[in-house]
C-alpha cells in the first residue's frame, strides 16, 4: 500500500510515542537486570539507574545457592512438562469422542469441560488439600500433576473438540475402508493432521502450569519440592532481602519466562489460540 | 492463574454433516471419554460439591463439620471485609479487563493499520512482542519485580523520583492505603496489556483489506475506519478478551499475595485471598467455602450469560 496521508512529522510522532510506550513496558525488565548485577554498596551509592561500576554476580550466585534454585527449576520443569504431556493426551481422547465421535450429549459435556476449566481454584482447594492429605499425596508434585492435568485438559478438550468437529470426513472414511479401527485412526490420521493445534496446546499448557501459583503454594510445603514461582513468592518481604538480592531473585524468576518467550514467540504473539479456532 | 486466554470461542462453523453411519456407530467412542471424565470427577466435581456442602457448616478442618444452615451466608452479607473485597475486584476489573481492552484496541489498530504500513511489518511485530512480554511472566514473579520497584525504602521508583528532584512525589506506593489499590491496578494494566494487543492484531488480519480501501476511497478518516470497520469486525475477539480478563480479575490471587497480602488494612483485599486466609490462617473452613461458593456462582453466571449471547449471535 502506498505511503498515504500523514507526512513525515506525523509518522515520527506516532512511532516515537509507540517507542516510548514499549520502552516503558520493558523498563521493569531493564531495571531488574541492571540492579541484579550490582554490588549492594554500588546500589546504595549510585542508585538504581546508574550502570553497574563492574559486573557483580555474587548477588545472583548467593541467592541461587540460598534457595537451591537449580532444584526449583527441575521441580517446575517436571511438573509443567508432565502436565503438558498428560493434558494433551487427555484432551485428544476427549476431543476424539466429542468432536469426531459426536457422542450423545456432547454440547452439555463441552459446557461441563469449559466450566471445569473456569472455576475458581479456591472452590476446589480445600477439599483437594483434605483428600490429598488422606491418601498421602499432600506435599507431593504428583498431586499437582494430577490436578493440573484435569484443569488444563478441560480447556484443551473444549478447544480441540471444535477443531476435531470439522475434521475432514473423507480422511476418516478412507482410513476405515483400509480396515483401521478407531484407535488406529486416531493416532495415524487425526493426531498427525492436527499436529499444529496440538503443539499450540502443549506450549500453552506448559507455560500456564509453570506460571501457576495458588495451588502449588498450598500443596508444596517442603522447600525441596517447591516450584520457581512459589519459592520466590514466599521469600517476598523476607528480612534478608535487600535491593540487589531482590532484583537478583526477580531476574532468576524472569529469565526462564523470557527463554520460553523467545522459543515460543511465534506461537505466543500471533494469537495462536484464537487462530486455531477460526 | 495466568490471566490469559482460557475461554476462547468454540468453533463457529457448524459441524460438517456426516454421512449416514450404521446404527450403533456412536457407541464405543464413549470409552475415549472415560479417563477425562474420571479425572474431572475426581479433581473438580467432587471437590466442588464438597466446598458447596461445607459452606453450610462450621468446620475447622478437623473432626466433623457442624451444620449451621445459612449462617455463613448471613454472616457474609453483613461482613464489611467481604464487601470491601468485592469493591476492590470492581476496580481490578477496570484495570485488568476494561482499560487493557480499550488501550489494546487503540494499539492494535495503530500497529496493524499504521505502523505496519508506514514502517514495515517487522517493526510492527517487534512492538507487538514488546507489549506482550510481561504476559509470559509468572504472576508471582511480576509481583516480586514490582514490589521491589515500589519498595518505600530501597525501591527503584522512589530513588528515581528523588534523583530527578521530584522527591515530594515519592510515596509508600504499596503500603499507604490511599495509593495501594491504584498501584496494584497500574501493575495489572502493565501485565495485561499484551494479551488484547495480540488477540486484536490477529483478529484484524482476518479483515479484508479491500474493505479499508473502499472506505478510504469514500473519504472515511483513519479514525472512522478504525471505529466503524475494525471494531465491528473483530467483535468476537473483543468479546473473548473482555470475558477472559474479567474472569481472571475475579480470580486474582498471586499478585495480591506477593504485593500486599490484601493490605494495608483491607485496601487491596480480594475474595480469593480472603478465602485463602479463612482456609489456611483462620481455619474457618466453612466461611472460606462460603466465599468460594459465592465467587463460583458469580463466575458460572457470567459464563452462562456469555454462552447464551454467543449462541444468539451465531443463529
Amino acid at each position: 500500500m502506498a505511503r498515504r496521508r500523514g507526512g513525515r512529522p506525523t509518522r515520527a510522532v506516532v512511532l516515537g510515542a509507540l517507542t516510548v510506550a514499549v520502552l516503558l513496558m520493558l523498563a521493569p525488565f531493564a531495571l531488574v537486570a541492571l540492579n541484579a548485577v550490582k554490588s549492594p554498596a554500588d546500589y546504595a551509592a549510585r542508585g538504581p539507574m546508574a550502570l553497574p561500576q563492574r559486573l557483580h554476580l555474587a548477588g545472583i550466585v548467593d541467592f541461587w545457592f540460598r534457595v537451591d534454585f537449580g532444584e526449583k527449576l527441575v521441580n517446575s520443569f517436571v511438573v509443567s512438562a508432565s502436565v503438558a504431556v498428560l493434558a494433551v493426551l487427555v484432551s485428544i481422547l476427549n476431543a476424539y469422542a466429542l468432536g469426531v465421535g459426536r457422542v450423545r450429549g456432547r454440547t452439555l459435556l463441552l459446557i461441563f469441560f469449559l466450566l471445569a476449566n473456569l472455576l475458581p481454584q479456591e472452590a476446589l482447594v480445600y477439599p483437594l488439600y483434605h483428600l490429598a492429605k488422606q491418601v498421602g499425596l499432600y506435599d507431593s508434585r504428583l498431586a499437582l500433576i494430577i490436578i493440573f492435568t484435569a484443569i488444563q485438559s478441560a480447556f484443551g478438550t473444549y478447544l480441540l473438540s471444535s477443531v476435531y468437529a470439522v475434521f475432514p470426513r473423507e480422511l476418516l472414511e478412507a482410513a476405515a475402508l483400509d480396515g483401521a479401527g478407531r484407535w488406529r485412526v486416531l493416532w495415524r490420521v487425526v493426531v498427525p493432521v492436527t499436529r499444529p493445534t496440538v503443539s499450540v496446546l502443549f506450549t500453552f499448557f506448559f507455560i500456564w502450569t509453570w506460571n501457576e501459583f495458588f495451588l502449588p503454594l498450598v500443596f508444596l510445603i517442603s522447600n525441596d519440592k517447591q516450584t520457581v514461582p512459589v519459592a520466590l513468592g514466599v521469600l517476598q518481604g523476607d528480612r534478608l532481602m535487600d535491593a540487589t538480592t531482590t532484583s537478583a531473585s526477580a531476574l532468576l524468576g524472569v529469565a526462564p519466562a523470557v527463554v520460553f518467550f523467545l522459543i515460543f514467540q511465534r506461537t505466543l504473539t500471533r494469537g495462536a489460540l484464537a487462530g486455531a479456532l477460526k | 492463574m495466568t490471566a490469559t486466554s482460557r475461554l476462547e470461542r468454540p468453533a463457529r462453523r457448524r459441524a460438517v454433516p456426516s454421512p449416514a453411519r450404521p446404527a450403533g456407530d456412536r457407541g464405543g467412542f464413549g470409552l475415549f471419554l472415560l479417563p477425562g471424565l474420571l479425572l474431572c470427577l475426581l479433581v473438580i466435581v467432587v471437590p466442588l460439591l464438597m466446598t458447596i456442602g461445607v459452606s453450610f457448616t462450621r468446620w475447622t478442618g478437623v473432626g466433623a463439620p457442624e451444620w449451621t444452615g445459612l449462617a455463613n451466608y448471613r454472616r457474609l452479607l453483613a461482613d464489611d471485609t467481604v464487601w470491601a473485597s468485592f469493591r476492590n475486584i470492581g476496580f481490578l476489573i477496570v484495570a485488568m479487563a476494561v482499560l487493557p481492552t480499550l488501550l489494546g484496541l487503540a494499539l492494535a489498530a495503530l500497529l496493524f493499520d499504521y505502523v505496519a504500513k508506514q514502517a514495515g511489518p517487522r517493526t510492527a511485530s517487534a512492538f507487538r512482542a514488546g507489549f506482550y512480554l510481561p504476559q509470559v511472566l509468572p504472576v508471582a514473579v511480576t509481583g516480586i519485580v514490582w514490589a521491589w520497584i515500589l519498595h518505600p525504602g530501597y525501591g527503584a521508583l522512589n530513588a528515581i523520583l528523588t534523583g530527578v528532584g521530584l522527591d515530594p512525589l515519592a510515596r509508600n506506593w504499596l503500603g499507604d492505603p490511599t495509593y495501594a489499590l491504584g498501584s496494584v491496578m497500574a501493575i495489572m494494566i502493565w501485565f495485561q496489556l499484551g494479551y488484547p494487543v495480540v488477540m486484536f492484531v490477529s483478529g484484524l488480519r482476518r479483515v479484508d483489506p479491500e474493505l479499508y480501501e473502499a472506505a478510504e476511497l469514500d473519504g472515511a478518516s483513519w479514525w472512522a475506519r478504525t471505529t466503524r470497520i475494525s471494531v465491528h469486525l473483530i467483535k468476537p475477539e473483543i468479546y473473548v478478551v473482555l470475558v477472559t480478563t474479567t474472569i481472571a480479575a475475579l480470580k486474582i490471587f498471586g499478585p495480591i499475595f506477593v504485593l500486599t497480602r490484601g493490605g494495608p488494612g483491607n485496601a487491596t483485599l480480594v475474595p480469593s485471598y480472603f478465602a485463602y486466609q479463612n482456609f489456611f490462617e483462620r481455619v474457618d473452613v466453612g466461611y472460606g467455602s462460603t466465599i468460594s461458593t459465592v465467587l463460583t456462582v458469580i463466575i458460572v453466571a457470567l459464563v452462562a450469560v456469555i454462552l447464551r449471547v454467543q449462541r444468539r449471535e451465531e443463529d
